[in-house]
């Protein structure tokens, strides 16, 4: 049983805490916190789904150790995140700023939104009435028709 | 809002869209439109500060930024390592290039000096400057994602053009020899 156990926390041990090797991590442990949330924002460009404190890349990981003596030199969070953007453009930003390349981006739900509620309020025109399209009512060609059947059927039966 | 522009307009909008993600595929099948390529963040500015020692045996210089200031005539960068598949697929044409006397300049990323020797030997030397860029530090400062990365500077030493991936003989014809002859 108890071997079970252990290998099931082995198995489950990529699950716990990052995939950071612990020789980066900064002795500081509010440090090591604040690197870890600037990497958190950054994209890893070589996985592009997973921020550089997730990724394994080599890339990720150089990243990271950049983030880190910076953060350990002083630097502040947006100073950080700065020197990355300024190398990688915003692609690299997990969460994107609002300039004038992304307005379409952050403004799409509050448009849609919008839209939606527009097309909502506009009153459901119904299509307008004319004789043909109230029901019950014939138009001339049926109302002849039918008094052609009513006729002949009495017509015949009279007969 | 008329009940025919409420037909017609998603009807327009749809077409456009499908239009749209058709230019896209086709651009993936054709090589123009990567979705996984990022822009790089140093177009139409000066390449960053770095310093590159040479590659010890090569008999090339090294690079640096002073290299690349106002160089008077565009000049390639190009970012490769010798463990590297795809820069063995590139390298033909960097020898082309080098061989219709573009000023090719390499910088060996994450790559042993010796691992470098040995690739250069096998298929040849374009660059005319080569330096060693073993931690991949100056090329983080370039915003390199991977390798090969091949960088357009034009005679005033501004970075003008960024291919991330192999250059193939397409690239050359359709990207790299028209953007040559416009910043010559």
């Amino acid at each position: 049983m108890i071997r079970v156990l252990a290998l099931l926390l082995a198995l489950a041990g990529p699950a716990f805490g990052a995939v950071g090797d612990p020789a980066l991590q900064l002795p500081d442990a509010a440090q090591e916190e604040r690197a870890r949330g600037i990497g958190r924002e950054l994209r890893c460009l070589v996985c592009q789904n997973q921020s550089i404190e997730d990724s394994d890349a080599d890339l990720a990981r150089d990243l990271r150790r950049i983030v880190r003596e910076q953060v350990s030199a002083g630097r502040s969070d947006a100073e950080v995140v700065g020197f990355v953007h300024r190398r990688y453009g915003d692609f690299v930003l997990l969460r994107p700023r609002f300039s004038a390349a992304t307005a379409l981006l952050w403004a799409t739900p509050a448009v849609a939104l919008l839209a939606g509620g527009l097309r909502r309020r506009a009153p459901r025109r119904r299509p307008a009435a004319s004789a043909a399209s109230v029901p019950g009512a014939l138009t001339e060609a049926e109302r002849a028709r039918l008094a052609r059947l009513e006729g002949g059927a009495g017509g015949d039966r009279a007969a | 809002m008329s009940r025919r522009a409420l037909l017609v307009l998603p009807a327009l909008a749809a077409g456009g869209a499908g239009l749209g993600f058709f230019a896209m595929l086709r651009g993936m099948g054709t090589g123009g439109y990567d979705p996984r390529g990022v822009p790089s963040a140093l177009l139409g500015k000066a390449p960053p500060e770095f310093q590159l020692p040479p590659l010890e045996g090569a008999g090339l210089p090294g690079l640096a930024l002073s290299d690349l200031r106002a160089p008077g005539r565009p000049v390639l960068v190009n970012f490769f390592a010798s463990w590297c598949v795809p820069c063995v697929i590139e390298h033909p044409q960097l020898m082309r290039l080098s061989r219709d006397g573009v000023p090719v300049f390499g910088v060996g990323y994450k790559d042993q000096p010796a691992d470098s020797r040995r690739f250069l030997e096998r298929h040849g030397n374009p660059y005319a400057r080569l330096g060693v860029d073993l931690p991949g530090r100056a090329a983080i400062d370039w915003g390199l994602y991977g390798v090969p990365e091949t960088y357009l500077i034009d005679r005033g030493g501004i970075i003008r053009w960024r291919w991330a991936g192999p250059m193939t003989e397409d690239t050359l014809r359709a990207e790299l020899v028209p953007l040559l002859r416009r910043h010559a």
